[in-house]
């Protein structure tokens, strides 16, 4: 797995600290991170592939620092959000999942070989030459999670990949992230998916209020809210 | 939701055609047809070509039909308008030949994978590179103007949704105002996301 460090983190948005004294460092396969609202989380998971860069301190994936190689950064870590809407790019299913190989080495017969294996593993052949935007909620999110899987990264990032989901789609997404191989951070509302990771955040007010197992750390969460 | 310029999947000869090939051919037929007719009679052998044309590509009149739907409100303007300027016969030919143009046009995106319109565009652009442009991102751009036809649809079905819950009547800057800002808010998010792909990297 790859070791995600955040080294004494701080972060404002104009005057509003969003972040404050972050240093943690992450290893574990699958981790969690929950909060309320408005609590940092977010930006905490999109500092992780350089989308949010810190106002001080830094962070480092394997090394490499997120501010200086996030060219290189980016490449191992893929990243998900709440909208897949604003995650698709291309008119049709295998040609959303294709564009991310654009820029890659590969032959064409090979990205096309390689999206034929992702979109089998993701229930989405049937689809491939379907309207992305036509898609269920939850096709879409698969899509969307279909189309960053397939560069192979070694983390997968994914904010709040559920939120606009039902119980149904919910669950597919559940055992999706349940079958990758991948080191996996989800930023998440729904704390039933958390409930096998080996790690949970519990971020409030910019800090990190708890870092433990699943159970006590959400239990901590509910308490934290009551 | 809209399926104005999507790819509709096909093994016809305009599907197999490579998609510079379509290009540059719909192109010359836009330009000769808009020095060739002169004539209102001169528009029926066009529309008879561009008509074969959908035939030929198994495209189903449905499908046809809606990618020229939201022409019509802009042709009936400049209808009205050409035959108080210039007469009925003008105007025939000047509608007519924009029908015939956007309806060849609509052909090739709904024959051609934008993947395959994509390539062919970042070749094209490719000898921009000398002045500083990069190929990558006219393509890019391509891509996004596709991609937001649904986009700004499903915002401006949205938003006149949001305006019948609240029981209000139509008017237009109540559509302008939060269609504008919606469409702003999802570009910035589109754009963060198209950098968590590497996009600009």
């Amino acid at each position: 797995m790859s070791e995600i460090r955040f080294r004494q983190i701080r972060h404002t948005y104009g005057e509003r600290t969003v972040l404050d004294g972050i240093d943690v460092t992450l290893t574990e396969q699958r981790i969690g991170i929950v909060g309320a609202n408005g609590s940092g989380k977010s930006t905490l998971a999109r500092m992780i592939n350089g989308l949010v860069l810190p106002t001080s301190g830094s962070v480092s994936v394997d090394g490499l620092d997120t501010a200086r190689k996030g060219r290189d950064v980016r490449k191992r870590v893929g990243f998900v959000f709440t909208d897949p809407d604003h995650q698709i790019v291309m008119p049709t299913v295998a040609e959303d999942v294709a564009f991310s190989l654009r820029r890659s080495r590969l032959s064409r017969a090979e990205r096309e070989e390689r999206v034929r294996t992702i979109l089998d593993d993701f229930g989405l052949a049937d689809h491939r030459d379907h309207p992305s935007h036509l898609l269920s909620g939850g096709q879409k999110q698969l899509l969307a999670l279909a189309a960053i899987m397939v560069t192979d990264p070694d983390v997968l990032v994914a904010d709040e990949p559920t939120t606009l989901l039902d119980l149904r789609n919910v669950e597919l997404i559940r055992r999706t992230f349940a079958a990758l191989p991948q080191q996996l951070i989800v930023v998440t509302h729904h704390l039933d998916l958390l409930s096998d990771f080996d790690r949970v955040l519990v971020v409030d007010s910019g800090r990190i209020a708890a870092d433990d197992l699943p159970g006590p750390a959400i239990d901590h969460y509910r308490n934290l809210v009551a | 939701m809209t399926t104005v310029g999507l790819f509709h999947p096909g093994t016809s000869f305009l599907h197999r055609l490579p998609a510079g090939v379509k290009l540059v051919a719909v192109a010359a037929a836009i330009v000769a047809m808009t020095l060739w007719v002169r004539q209102p009679w001169q528009v029926l052998p066009c529309a008879a070509l561009v008509t074969g044309c959908y035939v030929l590509a198994r495209i189903p009149v449905k499908l046809a039909t809606v990618q020229l739907r939201p022409l019509v409100w802009m042709l009936a303007v400049i209808a009205v308008f050409q035959v108080f300027v210039a007469g009925w016969e003008r105007a025939v030919v000047v509608c007519g030949s924009l029908l015939l143009a956007v309806a060849l046009a609509a052909l090739v995106t709904l024959t051609t994978r934008t993947t395959d319109m994509l390539d062919v565009i970042v070749s094209a652009a490719r000898p921009l590179r000398r002045v500083g442009v990069d190929p990558d991102r006219v393509g890019l751009v391509l891509v996004m103007t596709i991609r937001c036809i649904p986009l700004l649809g499903t915002i401006v079905e949205r938003v006149s949704a949001a305006r019948k819950a609240r029981g209000l009547g139509f008017s237009l800057r109540a559509l302008a105002v939060p269609v504008v800002v919606g469409a702003l808010l999802t570009a910035e998010k589109m754009g963060e996301a198209l950098a968590a792909r590497g996009v600009d990297d």
